[in-house]
């Protein structure tokens, strides 16, 4: 019943590219979710008006599209800029090819960094102003404020969101797939087709996903009780 | 652009020249599985709330299950891997459903926006206040009347603003329907991209046309929690 037929490494390389694809869009997202936020924080117009932009557009359209757009666009723009690097100078010869998992990084790190800068946004506005004020009465630069005052407690208002978007951009992975990336639905849609056995192999791909699912909930408990210290909690 | 609008532009809004495509067919989708996904979750978000464990266990199984995979994995499933099992193919009426594509798409997307809004009206349910329920157990109502009258239509609209995000979020996934051929918004892009070669007109005129549905659903959903949340307004 439970026979892989042989492509028992394939399933299990393509998870490692699932993992790694969640983890490195979530970082590259998790950055511009903290950018995004402090630009809609800004007192300068144009910042604001910059991230109500990019917000509001890519919340609007469907992840699928954005990714086809980039993906596809994305090498049309790198080749015209390195043939115009080419053209402005001879002694090097530039070339750069973008990869699926690239693309895919930086498309779901570019989509879901808007759905983390609203998620950032209302953890900042959580806390207290008298906070920031009494760290810089303390002489801390505005570096060290975020580092010290307003990251740790912002944290603990942002992980509810934050494991929700973990959540969305995981199962978001299957859709980097569809651009051709080798990760476990393309291996267990590989096996299946082989095989003629695509129910199985299907269901294991998803049995993947629901046990990745599991793992990441567990964390989440954990780190929420990390940033939850020193907070006193109402007895019912 | 201008080109593809003009060789394109009917198919981007509703007929490809043999069936109905584009907007039309991602807002026909959009209704059909948030319709019945609606009626689906009713009943389960009750079993959910349910006092005797044999009847919330399933329904928390199914929501977990499929609350837990991509949507894509369970469109795979249904549309490329039942097809291959035996006792589908043998069955005349299985067989016959699960051929068209439309049908295993629409299934999927049911079972799965059935799930996210199944744990929504569940949590709804479940925050009703128990002064209303002992009101309507005072006026001696049965309970189900007392489901009828007021838990249920308070819950809806309690879960009116979840709710909209969640539609938003199943027109964005309907767009998977172009990996099953069915002719929606995306897969006519997709046609455009692959006769013109311009990927960023074909698919920027795709994300037009869907930002606009998003908008006018969010302009929607936002007259009606006006009208049905004025109780809350402060």
């Amino acid at each position: 019943m439970f026979d892989l037929a042989g492509y028992g490494p394939q399933l299990l390389s393509g998870t490692v590219t699932t993992i790694e694809l969640s983890l490195l869009s979530l970082l590259v997202s998790f950055l511009l979710g903290l950018l995004g936020a402090t630009a809609k924080l800004s007192k300068h117009r144009i910042f604001k008006g910059v991230a109500t932009i990019y917000t509001t557009i890519i919340r609007g359209v469907p992840d699928l599209v954005l990714m086809l757009l980039i993906f596809y666009s994305l090498q049309i723009w790198v080749n015209d800029f390195t043939g115009w690097l080419n053209n402005l100078q001879s002694t090097y010869s530039f070339g750069l090819q973008l990869d699926p998992f690239t693309s895919g990084t930086i498309t779901l790190g570019f989509i879901y960094g808007a759905y983390f800068t609203e998620t950032f946004r209302g953890a900042f506005l959580a806390v207290p102003k008298g906070q920031l004020e009494a760290a810089r009465a303390f002489g801390m630069r505005s570096g060290l404020v975020f580092r010290r005052v307003l990251f740790p407690q912002m944290m603990r208002h942002a992980l509810p969101g934050l494991g929700n978007n973990w959540q969305v951009i995981l199962k978001a992975t299957a859709l980097v797939s569809i651009i051709g990336l080798s990760d476990v639905i393309k291996a267990a849609q590989a096996a299946g087709e082989a095989t003629y056995r695509s129910f199985f192999f299907i269901c294991i791909a998803g049995a993947v996903y629901l046990v990745l699912t599991i793992l990441s909930n567990g964390v989440l408990m954990l780190l929420e009780r990390k940033y939850a210290i020193g907070v006193r909690r109402a007895v019912l | 652009m201008i080109e593809i609008i003009k060789q394109y532009g009917l198919a981007y809004l509703c007929w490809d020249g043999y069936n109905v495509s584009g907007t039309a067919m991602t807002l026909w989708l959009l209704v059909l599985s948030c319709g019945m996904g609606f009626c689906l979750a009713l009943p389960l978000a009750i079993a959910r709330n349910a006092r005797s464990r044999i009847i919330r266990f399933p329904v928390w199984l199914f929501t977990f299950i499929f609350r837990g995979t991509p949507l894509y994995v369970q469109l795979l499933l249904i549309y490329s891997g039942l097809y291959q099992l035996n006792f589908v193919h043998q069955h005349v009426l299985l067989n016959d459903f699960f051929r068209q594509a439309i049908n295993c798409t629409v299934l999927s997307f049911l079972l799965n926006t059935g799930a996210y809004t199944t744990e929504i009206f569940a949590g709804a349910i479940r925050e009703t206040s128990h002064g209303e329920v002992d009101a309507a157990l005072a006026m001696g109502m049965s309970r189900f009347t007392m489901y009828r009258r007021i838990i249920i239509p308070s819950a809806l609209r309690r879960a009116l603003p979840v709710y909209s995000n969640e539609v938003i979020l199943m027109l964005h996934a309907t767009t998977l329907a172009f990996t099953a051929t069915v002719p929606d918004l995306l897969k006519v892009a997709n046609d455009a991209y692959s006769a013109t070669y311009d990927p960023f007109d074909a698919f920027t005129l795709a994300a037009l046309l869907y930002l606009c549905i998003s908008f006018a659903l969010i302009f929607g959903f936002r007259r009606a929690e006006r009208r049905f949340l004025a109780y809350l307004q402060p």
